[in-house]
């Protein structure tokens, strides 16, 4: 058994991990990131259409700041995120943002003077302010009030994840590529460090760590139709899982992208509604505003996704050999705007289905897009159950998003939690909680089990195929754990998961390879993936109401009275098939802004008996303060920055609003 | 441009692929290369991406070969598809014969089968020719950024859509002679910085970094890069360039 000592061990290469292992490196500690693929081919590279961060450069960004921003993201997570941290993320993201301005990040910019967009489909003319010229722009994105979101074309994901790794190779952080976690070193109290696979050759390998991140991005592909990449089944958050004493939260808050090409799943930007493209059914009708006369295209996923699969439901997709789907409209944007902001868009259109889409309608179903739910940490990214271990980003449930994310709010997360969460590492490492006293037999212990669960499935030759189990684990989850879910096809749903995580302990394998036999990878995966899947099946069945992105038909109203809670699932040892679930409540008295409508979707809320005494309270503390400014206010309604690490937590200056 | 769809009609039986695929094992000392047929129905809208997985699926698990975003945007899937680099995940079968062959790329480690270890050599690369902004200016997060004009940001985007996916250096004839030699890829790279108002770096430096035959000089001008790149960079014209740039400081 070889043993690798570091300081810091990263989990994951993608924008959340290099971030953090940044942050940490940067304040002396010794970082090694694993990473299953080179860290440029992370799924990051995948966010198209930009990044929140309310700059108010552009004209239609004039007059937001961190308030509008912190608004738009908890009414996008229909009260279900953590507010203290949503105020955390809204004030460090222009910071993000500036940061990688200055590391290489090439952000389209504000050309002053008038320029001709589309808005609700009618070709308008804005004028950018000279006192802008320059600086970031941004465009419309869903669910939000201003023009916040920053892009790069649209290949921002790829420009920040260059620029970041660019940025770990100039600070000498080593990436082990090709290493996958398959087991964390824990005691049940504190975790050091994890047993790792290498995908070559095979073998394992411990990593002994004073501090553990994982980063390892979502769980998509545990359903079939996915904008997710092939790499993200969700192995990070599974073996927090596997300890049995680190939960995970809101797991079964799954989003739905309203645009994944169909059949593909391949995902087009959201920047493509936001740009002006419409939404049109199987008689060229553009339905959204019928649904939803405020923000037609441009209300949340959630919302949009699910006016989209009603519609279809009542008849108006178009048929074809792979089922009903309906058209996304861009021709309207015209050939040079696609050409120059939509790129990446026009390429996919032309590889995967032969159209030009500044000509031609493009073919769209919602997809499943967004794991919200995650490995639950708190504000500073500290994993609840285990000390030593963090997360962030999406494998994290840090809980920014609540049970829906706002378009362009994660690949910020991604950046803004590496940077506040790398540093916490490094606050943990540099104080005493950061010793450790390890015993060789727990490490050995460790690996000699991880070793044992690869021969056990090498060794086995039964017929029971890992392939054909993961095709219907996938299928199951897109059909029955979906948009619209209702109880008796959960119900269903996990009691064949419990079949299901039975019959994958049989798996065997037909083929023998020496090194990494991809075969032995998808058998070993598919056990854990299936606990990821039953922790959303299960979550959903219990969780009786509707909110965000998770949509029960038999209860369709959210339900702030009993559910406005967080779902934690563990899976203690003497659990065979199910989760153990336990609720975190949110605290209604300590909101910034408690439950209300959320400006769009259903308005019929079951009110928490508390909303109407903080509403009350918090319009007090308004009135005392009188003309105090924004942020003297905020400080009043819910204290945040002591929770930034120092160096975040100054003002962030904007065009007309002195620091 | 992006090159025309060559279509074909689809009208009746699926058509029976034959997939031959270079297979080599490195880690078992008795593997030797040899070519593996596959046979498979074609599907709609069938990419090398679903077929591969098909096979691995329903023939043979033990299949080596990098998916990532199935999408084109990562870079991962370079192979040659009937001699050619390209990206796997993003071509259709229905623009292929019956008979498609598919191997590693060459020039880079082989890891098993279609898998090559593009990942190690690009990080060699980024760490040779220091692909990172160079700035001493100290980053004031809570100030304004500092401006850029419009353009300019749209023409260094132009040229960080790389997706380092290796298809210029699998297409290049002096890589094939020369082992130091740092592709189009690599040049691409410091056109890039060169352009970036916010890297302080100067020609000289830049010249420090290729003004070599591993660098600018070793370039032949054959262009299968520019001919090869599934992103279209204006690989061509920036070698050009550069070169030009670098032999004029390399005169003074």
């Amino acid at each position: 058994m070889e043993t690798i000592h570091t300081d810091v061990l990263v989990i994951g290469g993608g924008l959340a991990g290099l971030r953090a292992g940044l942050a940490a490196r940067k304040r002396g500690q010794q970082v090694i990131i694993l990473s299953l693929v080179p860290p440029k081919r992370s799924h990051s590279a995948a966010a198209q259409g930009g990044m929140q961060a309310s700059l108010g450069n552009a004209a239609r960004g004039g007059g937001d700041n961190e308030d509008v921003h912190f608004e738009d993201t908890v009414r996008g997570s229909d009260w279900g995120n953590d507010q203290e941290v949503a105020r955390m993320f809204v004030h460090t993201a222009p910071k993000a943002v500036r940061e990688l301005a200055a590391w290489g990040v090439p952000w389209n910019r504000v050309q002053q003077g008038p320029h001709a967009v589309v808005m609700d489909g009618q070709r308008v003319t804005l004028t950018e302010s000279a006192a802008a010229h320059g600086l970031i722009t941004a465009r419309d994105f869903g669910g939000t009030k201003k023009w916040r979101t920053c892009y790069v074309s649209d290949g921002t994901g790829h420009a920040m994840l260059y620029a970041v790794s660019d940025q770990t190779i100039a600070a000498g952080i080593p990436v082990h590529e090709r290493m996958e976690a398959v087991a964390l070193i824990h005691d049940g109290g504190r975790c050091y460090g994890a047993i790792v696979r290498n995908l070559i050759d095979g073998r394992l390998l411990a990593y002994v760590a004073r501090a553990t991140c994982i980063a390892t991005g979502g769980f998509g592909r545990i359903y079939q139709s996915t904008t997710n990449a092939v790499i993200n089944e969700g192995i990070g958050a599974a073996i927090a899982l596997e300890t049995g004493v680190v939960p995970l939260g809101n797991m079964e808050a799954v989003q739905f992208h309203p645009t994944a090409i169909f059949p593909a799943g391949i995902l087009v930007t959201e920047g493509c509604r936001g740009d002006g493209g419409l939404l049109r059914d199987v008689d060229g009708h553009r339905f959204m505003p019928d649904y939803e006369p405020e923000k037609k295209e441009l209300a949340s996923r959630d919302v949009v996704s699910r006016r989209m699969e009603a519609h279809i439901r009542s008849g108006k997709g178009v048929a074809s050999r792979y089922g009903p789907h309906l058209w996304l409209d861009i021709t309207l944007l015209g050939a040079a705007h696609i050409e120059h902001k939509l790129r990446e868009v026009k390429e996919i259109c032309h590889y995967f289905l032969g159209i030009d889409p500044a000509r031609q309608w493009i073919p769209v179903r919602p997809a499943q897009h967004y794991s919200m739910g995650g490995i639950r940490t708190d504000a500073h990214g500290q994993a609840y159950g285990l000390r030593g271990l963090f997360a962030c980003g999406e494998a994290a449930c840090w809980d920014l998003h609540g049970f829906n994310r706002l378009g362009g709010n994660s690949v910020a997360e991604t950046v803004v939690a590496g940077m506040i969460v790398g540093e916490a590492i490094a606050d943990f490492c540099a104080s005493p909680d950061g010793d450790m006293q390890v015993s060789t037999a727990l490490v050995r212990e460790t690996w000699a089990k991880a070793s044992a669960e690869f021969s056990a499935i090498a060794d086995n030759r039964s017929s029971e195929d890992a392939n054909q189990l993961l095709r219907r684990m996938q299928t199951l989850m897109s059909e029955q754990v979906g948009i619209v879910r209702q109880g008796d096809q959960l119900a269903a749903a996990v009691a064949e998961l419990e079949q299901l995580i039975q019959r994958c302990r049989q798996v065997g394998l037909r083929t023998t390879r020496a090194g990494a036999n991809p075969e032995l990878t998808t058998a070993w995966r598919l056990q854990r993936m299936l606990k990821l899947a039953q922790c959303v099946a299960y979550g959903a069945l219990q969780r009786t109401e509707s909110r965000g992105a998770h949509f029960r038909e038999d209860y369709p109203r959210r339900n702030d009275a009993e559910w406005l809670k967080r779902t934690l699932a563990t899976w203690p040892d003497g659990e065979p098939t199910r989760p153990r679930l336990d609720y975190e409540a949110l605290d209604v008295a300590r909101m910034e802004l408690p439950p209300g409508w959320r400006g769009y979707g259903a308005r019929d809320a079951i009110e928490h008996p508390a909303t109407a005494l903080r509403q009350a309270e918090i319009e007090a503390i308004r009135a005392s303060l009188g003309n105090a400014d924004r942020h003297a206010v905020q400080q009043a309604l819910m204290p945040y920055r002591h929770l930034l690490p120092p160096h975040l937590r100054g003002l962030n200056a904007r065009i007309g609003e002195e620091r | 441009m992006i090159p025309l769809l060559r279509r074909r009609p689809t009208a009746g039986q699926p058509r029976r692929l034959t997939l031959s695929i270079l297979r080599c094992n490195p880690a078992d000392p008795a593997s030797v290369p040899h070519l593996q047929d596959y046979e498979l129905d074609e599907a709609d809208g069938m990419t090398l991406f679903i077929a591969l997985n098909d096979i691995r699926a329903h023939q043979d698990g033990s299949l080596q070969f990098d998916f990532v975003c199935r999408a084109g945007i990562c870079g991962s899937c370079a192979m040659l598809i009937n001699g050619r680099p390209g990206l796997a995940c993003r071509t259709l079968t229905r623009d292929l014969g019956d008979h498609i062959t598919l191997a590693p790329l060459p020039y880079f480690e082989l890891i098993g089968d279609l898998s090559v270890n593009t990942g190690k050599w690009m990080r060699g690369t980024s760490e040779r020719l220091q692909t990172w902004i160079h700035s001493t200016t100290p980053v004031d997060l809570d100030a304004l950024e500092a401006r850029m004009e419009p353009a300019e940001a749209e023409a260094i985007y132009e040229l960080d859509r790389c997706i380092e996916c290796g298809c210029c250096i699998a297409g290049c004839g002096t890589a094939q002679m020369r082992e130091g030699f740092v592709g189009a890829v690599g040049l691409n790279k410091i056109a890039r910085f060169r352009l970036d108002p916010r890297d302080q770096r100067s020609d000289a430096d830049f010249y420090e970094l290729i003004g070599d035959d591993d660098g600018v000089f070793g370039c032949m001008s054959l262009l299968g890069c520019h001919d090869l790149c599934p992103k279209q960079l204006p690989l061509q014209t920036q070698i050009a360039f550069l070169r030009r740039k670098m032999a004029a400081l390399g005169l003074r």
